[in-house]
């Protein structure tokens, strides 16, 4: 055989659905038409479920009442909702200014020390240790020493568990969106006599605006639905918020509450506190999108 | 003078091998070459040459359906080979590639070991001879044993530059297609792989048809027997560019005495 | 840590700068650099907390507290094993189904097997489905998913019984169904990473794969799925990270038994579960126990993740 004298006789080049290649091609093409459609199932059961075990339980005084005793009927969610939202805003407060800072000492102040390597693997590993742990530590160093005024379980000492889960997205999120900003925006002001301060704080940042705002309404709304951080340090109450330093309720760990009771009552109200929570959540994974493509054209 | 535009262009004493019939080739409402006719011959050099975004590229990978693989890229038109219009319904792009080659403009090695390289192709070709001869044979004729016979095993992405453009014209002689498309293959390329693959050309063009796109004029002399110069016009009202085979013909033709003023100025570089 | 000295920026000024604007100026860095330290400062607070709390119980149990069963807090004896085989079985179980659905999704809405509007709506679903906070999902999982499941455990049970992974009956919650709903939350962290691998795979190389005559999934399996490995299984090491620390869908659906058993159709328990319900409770040696049970998520978290930068930046090729 040469290669003057190919070997395949000039054959037809109409295709063959019989040849073996392209019933393998076709097997795995349904195949992974079948995985996808596996993938995103689940999404719709769910969705489905939340929308209909949660979407007909809602009323007004879901969003006014207390949840009732266990064995009684009706009441609501509403020191639930605002426990979230208070334990949310607390962690926010703490983790956009730190994660927002820390992420400019890392872009625009030691970009490639040893420093800033150690600080990235720091933040990457901070970012992998189970959510639980972050309670176990907030616990440990803010519950059992009773730090805030003798007060043991508090909504404060949630708000920084939550904190501490938001920190890493944060801070990855303005390091990384801080690099995309072109160098010749900074040096522009910097040229003109502009302090470091003033170019970072006008320039640099406003410039990153959008992917570091998309990051942290995400991080904001990963750490509105997240229970494990938040079971033994905001605890739970059944009552009307108390203020900062008393335990407080959250949907989320009302969820898992009332999901194990034996009462149709507080499993219907879990029901109705997902159908929320979910809202919110997928409002806000909305909102990010809308961010960035609000941005990008 | 009688116009090229819109005629069949045949170099009449040989038997042609892919043929353009109307071409006209589209990224979505773009139109990116118009009206194509063309007869490429068998077992020569054809080169394209012509200004960017003339389309000369466009032409070359419709040539083996290879802009399939760019999103809403189409053509009308037929294009012949072996008796049958590859863009037919019923046709397997998978089995007109198989049957026409391509090498690419940067160098491309799958990244697996230069062995394997070869090796790849002709083992889904169903190649059921001895693959080790097989792959010394390609690596011979593509110019490249000598520099690789001691490290087969090591990975394609370890060559130079020129070593892989060579490694990938080997990849495509292994297979044994009956056309081989080369698109830009030395432009990103040192003066002396250039050297190199130009010569090897020379003895490819033995046992395959060649179709090369060149920026490169003096490239086309020296390996083509066969030249088509493609031009680009606006579009009336239009704010992009429309590419068009302006003339085809023997090179020597083509360089000394185009039948067109435009292949003239482009030719002598008195374009533009 | 100055990186530009202060030369540098006041070869740009023509006038001295006031007081105040360079003090602004000083203190705003000293700031970032405090807010950057928080981040080693959190990090080491937690491993000292977790591992001071821990030390009592390692003294008391030492190593054999990883391979004994025993969790007997009326009589102090701890035993983890139950905790730490649960946790591995069902993360490497929940990997083993999720990376070939994950991987094959990220192939169907990467490699033009369909228009591109379908491939952005999956994958925009996909990401959704990944905002879902867990505790819905094991709500959910609860309610739903499991009596769903329940008669497809019992099939298995009845017929496959003899062999001891299906020897029990299933009676609701168990390791099984935990293993199901951490396939769901894993499933979106394996699609987006191998999405994005795929991406980033140089189109020329998938021209030279179809230029040599591969169909599609030729192509794929051999030249395209290759060159994006190293990205892929860093991506699946991440999300084994992921699920081994994960808590509430487990804990509400795993059955937190601390009794051994090798079926997966009984209830068992993961560190993370075992630390949702006991710690808020526990006192004395429990809680070191708990700690050191922690210690040892953390450990293995920790060795996943390291080893999943590790394997990304080995193996991960380069294109030129």
């Amino acid at each position: 055989m040469t290669l003057a004298t190919p070997v395949r006789t000039a054959g037809s080049l109409l295709f063959n659905p019989g040849l073996k290649r392209n019933r393998t091609d076709k097997l795995f093409t349904s195949i992974a038409a079948l995985f996808s459609l596996i993938a995103v199932l689940p999404l719709f059961l769910v969705l489905i479920y939340v929308l209909i075990q949660g979407g007909q339980l809602i009323s007004v005084s879901l969003f006014t009442q207390l949840p009732p005793a266990p064995g009684l009927e009706g009441g609501g969610i509403a020191n639930a909702i605002i426990g979230t939202f208070v334990v949310t805003l607390v962690a926010s407060l703490i983790a956009i200014p730190v994660g927002v800072g820390g992420g400019v000492y890392l872009a625009e102040y030691a970009s490639s020390g040893w420093f800033a390597q150690f600080i990235r693997v720091g933040n990457d590993i901070l970012a992998g240790v189970p959510s639980i742990i972050c309670g176990v530590f907030v616990y440990s160093a803010v519950v059992a020493t009773r730090l805030f005024f003798g007060q043991s379980y508090s909504a404060l000492a949630g708000g920084i568990a939550l904190a501490v889960l938001m920190l890493p997205t944060v801070i990855k999120t303005t390091d990384e969106a801080l690099k995309l900003v072109p160098q010749e925006l900074s040096w522009g002001a910097i040229g003109v006599g502009a302090s470091k301060f003033v170019t970072i704080t006008r320039i640099t940042l406003p410039s990153a605006f959008t992917p570091i705002a998309t990051g942290v309404v995400l991080a904001i709304a990963r750490a509105a639905g997240e229970t494990a951080p938040l079971i033994f340090t905001a605890l739970f109450s059944p009552f009307w918020p108390e203020g900062l330093f008393n335990p407080i309720a959250s949907m989320s760990v009302l969820i898992f509450n009332f999901a194990i009771m034996p009462y149709e009552a507080q499993n219907s109200l879990a029901w109705a506190a997902s159908f929320v929570l979910v809202i919110l959540i997928l409002g806000a994974n909305l909102l990010a999108r809308w961010i960035r493509r609000f941005a990008s054209s | 003078m009688t116009s090229t535009l819109n005629q069949p262009s045949t170099s009449a004493t040989l038997p042609s091998c892919l043929s353009l019939e109307n071409v006209t080739i589209s990224y979505g409402s773009f139109e990116a070459v118009r009206d194509v006719y063309m007869d490429i011959p068998r077992n020569r050099v054809t080169a394209f040459i012509g200004p960017s975004g003339c389309g000369k590229s466009t032409v070359l990978r419709a040539l083996n359906r290879m802009n399939d693989l760019i999103e809403g890229c189409s053509l009308r038109g037929r294009v012949v080979f072996d008796g049958q219009d590859m863009y037919a319904r019923e046709v397997d792009p998978v089995e007109v590639r198989r049957r026409i080659g391509m090498v690419f403009q940067k160098p491309n090695p799958f990244p697996k070991s230069i062995y394997e390289n070869i090796a790849f192709g002709a083992r889904i070709n169903g190649y059921k001879g001895d693959m080790d001869e097989l792959v010394e044979r390609s690596l011979r004729k593509a110019a490249i044993w000598d520099e690789t016979k001691d490290k087969l095993k090591e990975s394609g992405n370890a060559l130079s530059g020129g070593q892989q453009q060579r490694l990938c014209i080997a990849r495509a002689i292994a297979v044994e297609p009956e056309v081989i498309l080369m698109d830009e293959p030395c432009s990103a390329l040192d003066p002396i792989s250039t050297l190199k693959i130009e010569e090897m050309m020379h003895e490819l063009k033995k046992s395959f048809t060649i179709v090369i796109v060149t920026h490169n004029m003096q490239q086309a002399v020296r390996v083509s027997d066969y030249t088509a110069f493609f031009n680009a016009e606006a579009v009336d009202g239009g704010s992009g560019k429309v590419g068009y085979l302006v003339e085809f013909n023997d090179t020597e033709r083509i360089f000394n005495a185009p039948v067109q003023q435009a292949t003239q100025d482009y030719v002598t570089g008195r374009f533009g | 840590m100055v990186i530009r000295s202060e030369s540098d920026q006041d070869q740009f000024t023509l006038r001295r700068r006031p007081w105040a604007e360079r003090s602004i100026d000083r203190g705003f860095k000293r700031l970032t650099i405090v807010l950057a330290s928080l981040v080693a400062v959190v990090l080491l607070g937690i491993f000292l907390t977790v591992f001071s709390g821990a030390r009592e119980a390692m003294a008391t149990f030492g190593l054999s507290f990883l391979v004994t069963s025993g969790w007997d807090p009326v009589n102090s004896q701890y035993g983890a094993f139950t905790a730490i085989y649960g946790t591995l079985v069902s993360s490497l179980l929940a990997l083993f189904i999720a990376v070939p659905l994950g991987v094959g999704t990220a192939i169907f809405i990467t490699e033009n097997l369909i228009p591109r509007s379908w491939r952005e709506v999956i994958g925009v679903m996909v990401e959704l489905l990944a905002a879902i906070p867990s505790v819905v999902l094991g709500l959910w999982a609860i309610f739903v998913m499991e009596p769903l499941i329940r008669p497809f455990l019992n099939l298995l049970h009845q017929s496959l019984g003899w062999f001891p992974l299906f020897s029990t009956t299933p009676k609701g919650p168990g390791m099984a169904p935990a293993v199901l709903i951490l396939v769901v939350m894993i499933l979106p962290i394996i699609t987006a990473i191998s999405r994005d691998a795929l991406n980033q795979v140089p189109q020329e190389l998938r021209q030279g794969a179809y230029g040599v005559g591969s169909t599609r999934w030729i192509a794929i399996f051999n030249v395209i799925l290759p060159a994006a490995l190293s990205s892929i299984i860093g991506g699946v090491m991440l999300a084994l990270g992921r699920a081994m620390g994960e808590t509430m869908a487990v804990t509400m659906i795993i059955g937190n038994s601390m009794n051994f058993s090798w079926s997966l159709l009984a209830p068992g328990n993961t560190i993370s579960a075992m630390l949702a319900n006991q710690f808020g409770e526990a006192d004395g040696i429990q809680v070191s126990a708990l700690l050191y049970a922690a210690l040892i998520l953390m450990l293995l978290t920790f060795a996943v993740n390291i080893m999943a930068q590790w394997i990304v930046r080995k193996f991960s090729l380069s294109y030129n």
